[in-house]
Order: structure tokens, then sequence, then C-alpha cells
């Protein structure tokens, strides 16, 4: 039997670039998305369904409130807050939209430090996330609390114009609203595995016996800036239209 | 068999860590979060000064597009993935503008009928 030659192949070739690197990796015969870890993929594809879902909301809203015969409430002034004495419009909503873009920039920075195996910054970058998550859900609280007891608004009717308003509003704000909550919780969850190091040891997770590593804070991190992402529509085409 | 990957996994998990982890200055993020809190400015400020008419959508659709853009960019750190994955994520929400176009041709034909049958005086 002659034996097996030692054949060096060296460093593995580049992948192909532009149109061709699109071919190249989906005809590959192996996984399709390169340089990235499955739990990302998945998380990409997640993603997409519920843009869809949220599209779907928006387009609607669109639809509905195009086909309105009766006026529709003025966000500016339904939504305007006194404070100090002066009467500012979409104040709250303003400062909700800076909250939620600062926990999208900490988030950014979470990810970066826990590449960087820095513990301590990314549990405490985490941390601040889920606080000004929870920030913005309870300013969202105030919101809905003050729509409902004092300007009266229903899902099916209101004193100002179009019923349509109270439905498509509180669809749509409160389905961003659960997805923020379900985020704090999981921003939560992620901080503690960081903090006991069960990303550094490679610790299985309770749920699912998953080995912990830092790519679990990028793909947390891509569903807090998605929740961010829907905001940035809500906030355009609900509240500015 | 899982058994088997799994371990090669873990073997695996230094380096793949390495070559796979997203890892840019903590600069750029900086500069992206001013840059949206600048942009968040802007769109308030439309609301703010009462821009009216086609002035008020298109500023109130570029200033949405370009946070959206800056956000899935960088934040989400699309523009350093492969084509491959770009095109199978943001492609598919291009069908989106077919439901959009739907969405208000129906409207209109809606508004039309209810004009027509339920409202006097609105056509």
């Amino acid at each position: 039997m002659t034996p097996a030659i030692r054949t060096n192949s060296g460093e593995p070739l580049p992948l192909p670039e532009g149109i061709q690197g699109i071919v190249a990796d989906w005809s590959s015969d192996q996984r399709a998305f390169k340089n990235v870890p499955w739990g990302k993929a998945m998380m990409w594809i997640f993603l997409l369904s519920d843009t869809f879902i949220f599209s779907s909301f928006l387009i609607s809203y669109m639809t509905v409130r195009m086909s309105a015969t009766e006026p529709w409430p003025n966000p500016s002034e339904v939504f305007a807050l006194t404070l100090f004495g002066h009467k500012i419009p979409m104040i709250l909503i303003a400062i909700m939209t800076f909250v939620l873009i600062s926990s999208s920039g900490t988030m950014a920075m979470a990810v970066k430090f826990g590449y960087e195996k820095n513990r301590r910054m990314t549990f405490v970058l985490l941390l601040i996330t889920a606080a000004l998550g929870a920030t913005f859900v309870g300013m969202q609280a105030f919101e809905w609390s003050k729509l409902i007891l004092e300007e009266g608004v229903r899902p099916w009717g209101n004193p100002m114009g179009a019923a349509q308003f109270g439905s498509t509003f509180f669809m749509i704000t409160g389905f961003h609203g659960t997805h923020v909550s379900i985020g704090v919780i999981f921003l939560i969850i992620v901080a503690v595995k960081v903090l006991r190091g069960d990303l550094d040891h490679e610790r299985p997770g309770f749920l699912t016996g998953r080995r912990g590593n830092y790519e679990m804070v990028e793909i947390m991190g891509l569903y807090w800036h998605f929740v961010d992402l829907v905001w940035v529509f809500i906030f355009a085409v609900f509240y500015l239209w | 068999m899982a058994h088997a990957e799994g371990q090669q996994h873990a073997s695996h998990g230094e380096r793949h860590a390495h070559v796979e982890g997203q890892q840019h200055p903590i600069g750029i993020y900086l500069k992206i979060w001013l840059l949206l809190f600048i942009l968040s400015a802007l769109s308030y400020s439309v609301d703010y000064f009462h821009f009216q008419g086609y002035l008020r959508w298109f500023l109130i659709i570029v200033f949405m597009l370009l946070k959206a853009g800056l956000i899935v960019a960088v934040f989400m750190h699309m523009m350093w993935e492969r084509l491959a994955l770009m095109y199978a994520i943001l492609v598919p929400t291009l069908l989106l503008m077919v439901l959009l176009g739907i969405g208000a041709l129906e409207a209109d034909y809606t508004f039309f009928t209810r004009g027509v049958f339920f409202v006097k005086g609105l056509l």
C-alpha cells in the first residue's frame, strides 16, 4: 500500500465578490450565508417575516386612513403635551424617539465590547439598553392612558374624528410596544449571561442547551435594532402624516 | 452524529468567533448615533414648523429612509455582510411596494364609493 502523501493546500481560496459571489454562495452545496453564524441568519429571516407583519399593519393603516370620509384627528394636536405652561406638539413622541435611538446606540456598543470579551462593559451597556427600553414602554403606557382617559380614544371611536384612528393606533403601537417589552426581557437575560461568564465558558443555556458565545449578543442586537427600525417608520407615517 | 458535530463546533469555536465576529471601531457607532439624533430632530422639526403638502411628504420620507438605512447598514452590520445575505433579506421587502400600490388603489376606490353612496355633498 502506498503511504498517503500529505499535501499542503494552503489557505482557502478567497470567496468571489459581487454577483458572482451570490451565485457561488448559493450554489456552493454548503451553507449559503458565509461568514454568518446560523443563529444570526435565522434571526435575519425572522426579522424579514416581522417586517412583513409590521408593513401589513402600516399599509392597512394607510388604506383605512385614505378611505376615511370623516376628518382624521391631527396627531400633532392629539399628542401635544403641556410642559411648563407651554403646549408643545408631539413632545412626548419626540422624547420616545430619542430614547429608543439612544438604546440602539448603547446596544451597538454592547455588541462591540462583547466581541472584545469585555464582560463588564458589555453587561453595563446591555443594562442601559434595557433601562432605556423600559423607559420607552413606560412613556408609551403614559401616552396610552392619557389618550384613553383624557381624550376618550377607543378602538371603535373617538371624539376628534375618524373612528379608524383609535383602532389603528392601538394595534400598531401596541404590537410595537409588545416587541419592545419582549426585547427588554431578553436583554436582561443576555446581560445576566454575560455577567455570569456563561458566554466565555460556553455554558449551555437552560432553555435550549445551546452553548453560550458572544454571537448571542449580536443576535440580540439585531432584534433590538429592528425594534428601533420599526419605530422610525411608525414615527414617520403615523405621527408625522 | 449531533454530538460529534457539537464537539467539532466547540473545537472550531475559537477560530470561527475570530473570523465571523463583526468588529469595528467604536467611533463609527458614535458618529451614526449622532447622525440619527440629528435626523430625528430634523423630522420632528418638519412637524414643529408646520411644513405642509408635498414638501412635508418629501422631507418625512427622506429622513425616514435615511434613518432606516443607517440603522440597517451600520448598527445591524449589513454593509459588512456578503451580498448573498444582503439580497436575501433586502430584495423581498421590495414586494411590499406592490402591497402599497394595491392598498392605495383600493383606498381611492373605497373613498370614491363612500362619497357616492354614503356622504351627501362630498363629491
